[in-house]
């Protein structure tokens, strides 16, 4: 439905996107993953129509946008730091793009209160936007962007800057949104495990290229080079000369063993998994996860057992 | 249909740099251009009178001894402002500000019944009148910046043992250096390029650059020697406002991010006593001016209504035409500075905002005296058009207004604008929605302080103003002009009714912003 192609746009002289092809079906998301720098909010920027393209065509349900203004786009943006209007109330936030296309007040007032249920902020429509705590405003720049129906909606970076725990329960939210609405969106964020967790489609993003699209279950098995695995966070990444060795910390087994060749270093435990680190002969450390209520203590001597199944070699991506 | 509409787009921003560059060209350009050509042109060309030197020599010194006494009268102030929470302090800080919205010649007429026979005319006068009027400049600036240096800045230097004293010179002043150069600057300025004050309390012989270029041109008709002079004012001007920006800008880069709230605390120990002392004082110089005024002007009331040989109508006529022109001239100053600040705002911040502030430099008294030497003969002969007065006032208050809107008009985040397009807005709708409701509040301040400066207007509106249509400054300098006690009181009149509306315009600016800025 939407479509980019060879997309090229300059910024400061240097080439912020250096010929970028993305596909979005309908109904899907697409996570565009990648550090800061990368290029990712420059795309999103190009697809509203918010920056000017050098080279390339973007392409909405076949129409060239070539030359159409962001506001005859009908594509959806929501920024990171929400960009409320601080003048108007929750509802007139919501109902702006509303306003915008001409829509009677009372199906817009139907409407807003419609988004307003879906986000969850069911009667606050008068309330001041300065008033609202930072995962409402969220909610509200949620709301405004879905409300005049976006064929696409471009979300960049949308849930930064938020602490933990509100972070994991938006992030679950809007998963179920998009499942829910079946709203066609491009998600862009430098948090591998948002893109995991939203996109039906990851596009890992470099220097204003994309280096790989996949299913979030084939990048993980098969990133393309070193520097995907280890930007999406796979660990036991090892450079041999002009090939990349992945072993999946799953497939490590760190037994104790009191003439292991291997020294434990830490044990760090994130919820149900605990994050083994040991030192082995040869200098080098290895990561292994281990699910149990009773993991080795550092300074145990181990063996260090792996599963062929999760090696793999790729090239180094440098 | 696209590209009718952003030429459309193109033609009003045309508008919005040629309308204010067309109005500066015929009323700023235009007189200067003229004053320049009678200097190089007659008399001896641009040799100075006799006498200049030392009149260069009093126009500095003055402005300095009177920088240095604001600042020791308003920093206690700015200290207890800026550090403090008490009862009272948004009322001190208002009240601080009353002096500043007062048209000078109010202020010259106060001084003038509060001082002793024998002293009311002279230096110390001037110190004191100049005092009283710049305290707020000190006071608001130094006081706000200090009430936005972060706490915790000096608390850790106390962690790593600093002592009091050195967290106040190292932490606490350079924090503060910024404002406080900033405020000395301006003080300086305004001291610099003072008119009435010093017309009004420097009696016959202490004259400024500035009252000099009045006396030549007004009493002494040497429209000449009033050239140069303006030429030489011009030159000094340009270099104090120089020096002023430079120093200010470096004020709005050191904007500390500290909140109010955070910084403020009820004073302890001897704290308080302290504080008490320097907010008496404060009352006192700041009150005292002002009740005298209003005690000179009892019993003169009734002479408001009867016609005097002073002026060619009954002195309350004088207070129509003050507001009348007064309102004309901030209408002309609102759309000339908002356009321009429209067209300053979509660039960053440079040069050309100093060309904006040129007005401002140039002199109140040289703009008159270029009207007057301007605009005598056709097709340019405007001397009986009501009208210029209200453009004079409008040029001496443009700078206030484009200085207000323009860093509001920055201000605002320029994706508002991208979400309102993603949301359907065209460009132009966007500006409606956006800009202009969000700076909708410095509009309101903008508009009440053009107001309050071209009804005070006195430099500019004293050569121009024709008799028979006096404002209430220019009515009030005429009966301060003519002996006897009766007079005296009719100018304390006059100068009542002027502070009156000047304050009651200042708070209907600020009570429209505030009501604003609720919705914001």
């Amino acid at each position: 439905m939407l479509a980019v192609r060879d997309a090229q746009v300059v910024l400061e002289g240097h080439l912020a996107l250096a010929g970028v092809d993305l596909d979005v079906s309908e109904g899907t998301v697409l996570a565009v993953l990648g550090p800061s720098g990368s290029g990712k909010s420059t795309l999103l920027r190009a697809i509203a129509g918010l920056q000017r393209l050098e080279n390339g065509t973007i392409e909405l349900d076949g129409r060239s946008l070539a030359g159409v203004p962001p506001h005859r786009r009908g594509i959806g943006l929501m920024f990171q730091d929400d960009a409320l209007f601080p003048h108007r109330d929750v509802a007139a936030n919501v109902g702006f793009g509303l306003r915008m296309q001409g829509m009677a007040p009372n199906a817009a007032a139907t409407r807003v209160a419609e988004l307003l249920a879906l986000v969850g902020l069911s009667d606050r429509n008068r309330q001041a936007v300065a008033s609202l705590s930072g995962g409402e405003r969220k909610r509200v720049a949620l709301a405004r962007a879905l409300a005049p129906s976006p064929r696409v909606l471009l979300l960049d970076e949308p849930l930064g800057a938020l602490d933990r725990e509100l972070h994991d329960r938006l992030l679950g939210e809007l998963k179920r949104l998009f499942d829910a609405t079946q709203q066609t969106a491009v998600y862009v964020t430098h948090d591998a495990a948002e893109a995991f967790a939203l996109g039906s489609q990851v596009a890992v993003m470099r220097d204003g290229r994309i280096v790989q699209v996949a299913t979030p279950g084939r990048l993980w098995a098969e990133p393309t080079d070193g520097w995907v695995a280890r930007f999406i966070g796979l660990a036991n990444v090892e450079q041999d000369g002009q090939t990349v060795t992945v072993t999946r910390p799953e497939g490590v087994t760190l037994r104790p063993d009191a003439d292991g060749t291997a020294v434990l270093v830490s044990a760090e435990r994130d919820g149900p998994l605990v994050t083994l680190r040991a030192r082995r002969e040869n200098g080098r450390e290895i990561v292994a996860v281990y699910v149990g209520l009773a993991p080795p203590s550092p300074g145990t001597r181990v063996t260090v057992e792996v599963d062929p199944g999760a090696v793999i070699e790729v090239p180094t991506g440098r | 249909m696209d590209a009718n509409r952003s030429s459309l787009r193109r033609a009003w921003l045309v508008g919005a740099v040629a309308v204010p560059t067309a109005f500066l060209a015929l009323f700023f350009a235009y007189p200067l251009a003229t004053i320049l050509e009678r200097g190089l042109t007659t008399g001896d060309g641009l040799a100075l009178p006799p006498g200049t030197a030392g009149l260069l020599w009093f126009t500095f010194w003055q402005a300095a001894a009177s920088t240095v006494l604001t600042l020791g009268v308003g920093l206690p102030l700015a200290w207890a402002i800026g550090r403090f929470r008490f009862h009272g302090r948004g009322l001190v800080r208002a009240f601080v500000l009353v002096p500043f919205v007062l048209p000078t010649v109010v202020v010259a007429t106060a001084f003038l019944a509060l001082l002793p026979e024998g002293y009311e005319r002279g230096i110390p006068a001037i110190l004191a009148a100049h005092v009283f009027f710049n305290v707020a400049v000190v006071t608001r600036i130094v006081g706000g910046a200090w009430a936005t240096i972060d706490r915790t800045t000096s608390e850790a230097a106390a962690v790593l043992g600093a002592s009091r004293w050195r967290r106040s010179r190292e932490v606490t002043l350079p924090q503060l250096a910024p404002a406080l150069s900033a405020a000395s600057a301006l003080t300086f300025l305004f001291c610099f390029t003072s008119f009435g004050v010093i017309l009004i309390l420097g009696g016959p012989t202490r004259s400024t650059l500035e009252t000099e270029i009045y006396n030549q041109a007004a009493r002494l008709y040497d429209l000449h020697a009033a050239a140069v002079l303006s030429l030489l004012q011009l030159g000094a001007v340009t270099l104090v406002l120089v020096v002023t920006s430079a120093l200010e800008s470096r004020l709005s880069g050191a904007e500390s991010a500290a909140d109010e709230r955070d910084v403020l605390r009820r004073p302890s120990g001897l704290e308080r006593p302290a504080l008490a002392a320097v907010l008496a004082v404060a009352a006192v110089v700041l009150a005292l001016p002002l009740l005298v005024l209003v005690g000179r002007s009892l019993g003169a009331w009734g002479t408001l209504f009867r016609e005097t040989p002073a002026l060619l109508v009954e002195p309350w006529q004088a207070a129509v035409y003050s507001i009348s022109f007064a309102g004309v001239a901030a209408l002309i100053a609102l759309t000339i500075g908002g356009l321009a600040a429209l067209a300053l705002a979509r660039r960053p911040p440079g040069a050309l905002d100093g060309l904006v502030l040129l007005p401002l430099g140039a002199s109140a008294v040289m703009l008159g005296f270029g009207f007057l030497i301007a605009f005598d003969e056709a097709p340019l002969d405007f001397r009986s058009a009501w009208w210029l007065v209200p453009v004079a006032q409008a040029l001496v208050a443009a700078p206030f207004v484009v200085r207000i809107v323009a860093p509001a008009l920055r201000s605002i985040d320029p994706r508002l604008r991208e979400v309102a397009a993603t949301l359907g807005a065209p460009p132009s709708r966007g500006w409606r929605e956006i800009d202009l409701p969000l700076a909708g509040r410095a509009f309101a301040i903008a508009a009440g302080f053009a107001f309050a400066i071209a009804l005070g207007e006195f430099g500019a509106t004293v050569f121009i103003a024709r008799s028979e249509q006096p404002t209430l400054p220019v009515a009030i300098f005429r009966f301060l002009g003519r002996p006897g006690a009766q007079n005296q009181g009719t100018a304390a009149a006059l100068a009542v009714v002027l502070a009156g509306i000047a304050v009651v315009a200042a708070l209907a600016a600020e009570r429209a912003a505030e009501g604003r800025g609720r919705v914001l």
